[in-house]
């Protein structure tokens, strides 16, 4: 059994003891965000994992089945971290103070060993400096996840197909078109085509804050895939400055239904439907003849 | 199979591709059809592809082709049921297939293709015999 794995064991409590007060000591510590019985968990379990897998001889490479619970466990613990909100710092410090805590433990053991005290350091920190890699790689990977999950959703919640018709779908675009959002967009847009049988699709532009030639671009695919499922597009919410642009940058809209405002083209869907909106005299109410 | 079957129904042909089309499948449908479009006079055809999930370049132009040659040969045709992947598959590939109508299910396929060439739905309209000289 190699020096380390013992000392982790015998000193288990010395070692637990210092690494918490130097987490403790660190004036980052979030208390708000981490309870004190809840970190020396934490440490607890990390120490006996590390004890146990190092008693295997096997210093250099963490990416063994013996090191698995460890880096399980530090994964966990960063990962956790990220969504709570620690900062990169303070997820480094976790694993760095114990670094320190290591290190006084040896040196007192080992004080009248010069030799063999700095070859157990240099071993201590090689391994140590290694499960830190693993806590800042997970720590990004986490922080990666929730961009990622929030991205997902605004893509979610920025591209609703709205039913506004038996037969008419309103989908009104907020925001920059790019490629990734318009496949999702046209994703949507065809899928509702499918289900609710509708024949006719308004896309409302009113929210796109720019039109350029990549944009026409996605709209005339958008409106190319849904004549192809057999049903028809309008594009409505076309402002001023919008079509100024359009025009300048010689993109041909020509055969494409173009309308200024979501009523009109909502008017002339239900015309191309044959659905009449007419007002009754006596009643304020609508009402519809199809 | 190497053969897909076309159904005369009125003065329509229709087709429904139950299998992915390969090359030669494509190619044969192709020419059965355009030689059944002459055979019978037909005013229309329709082309079911709700079954079909993958297509390539040579199965738009497939496509196209047989609209374009029905079209010389005075007769519709339209293309119903398409997939959403496959929608936005050809769009990629920048085959929007003018010329090609669409519809979303073969009702309204047949709605539209008897709007186009003008037969409502007259029974009599069934035993019309056009003046083939579109050989």
């Amino acid at each position: 059994m190699n020096k380390i794995a013992q000392l982790l064991q015998n000193n288990k409590k010395q070692i637990l003891e210092s690494w918490m007060q130097n987490q403790l000591a660190d004036a980052s510590l979030r208390d708000d965000l981490i309870s004190n019985e809840e970190l020396r968990r934490q440490s607890d379990e990390l120490i006996s994992g590390l004890a146990r897998a190092t008693s295997s001889g096997n210093m250099d490479n963490i990416y063994t089945p013996e090191y698995e619970p460890v880096v399980e466990i530090l994964s966990d613990i960063s990962i956790t971290r990220a969504r709570q909100g620690f900062s990169p710092r303070e997820t480094g410090m976790y694993v760095l103070s114990l670094k320190q805590a290591i290190s006084t433990v040896l040196e007192e053991k080992y004080s009248e060993q010069p030799e063999v005290l700095y070859k157990e350091l240099i071993t201590t920190h090689k391994l140590l400096d290694n499960l830190s890699m693993v806590t800042f790689d997970t720590f990004i990977k986490g922080r990666e996840e929730v961009i990622l999950r929030q991205t997902d959703e605004i893509n979610e919640i920025s591209t609703p197909v709205i039913r506004v018709w038996e037969g008419i779908l309103a989908l009104p675009i907020i925001g920059t078109l790019d490629s990734a959002r318009t496949q999702i967009v046209m994703e949507n847009l065809l899928e509702e085509i499918v289900n609710t049988g509708s024949s006719i699709a308004i896309l409302d532009i009113s929210g796109v804050p720019a039109v350029d030639s990549l944009v026409a671009q996605h709209l005339i695919k958008t409106v190319s895939a849904t004549r192809l499922m057999g049903a028809e597009c309008i594009i409505s919410g076309i402002r001023a400055e919008i079509a100024q642009t359009i025009v300048h940058l010689g993109i041909d809209l020509s055969n494409i239904k173009t309308k200024a405002s979501l009523a009109s083209a909502l008017q002339l869907a239900f015309s191309m439907r044959s659905v009449e909106v007419r007002k009754i005299n006596k009643n304020t109410g609508f009402s519809l003849t199809r | 199979m190497d053969r897909i079957p076309i159904l005369k129904m009125g003065p329509f042909l229709l087709v429904t591709i139950q299998v992915d089309l390969y090359d030669r499948l494509a190619l044969n449908l192709e020419n059965d059809l355009i030689s059944m479009v002459s055979k019978t006079g037909a005013r229309g055809v329709l082309i079911d592809i709700s079954a079909v999930s993958i297509v390539d370049s040579f199965m738009g132009r497939i496509l196209g082709n047989i609209a374009s040659m029905s079209r010389i040969m005075d007769a519709e045709t339209v293309v119903v049921g398409m997939q959403p992947a496959v929608a936005i598959t050809l769009v990629e590939l920048g085959l929007t297939l003018q010329g090609v109508y669409t519809a979303l299910d073969v009702e309204k396929g047949m709605e539209l293709l008897r709007d186009k060439i003008g037969v409502m739905n007259d029974p009599e309209e069934d035993e019309e015999e056009p003046d083939d000289s579109n050989d």
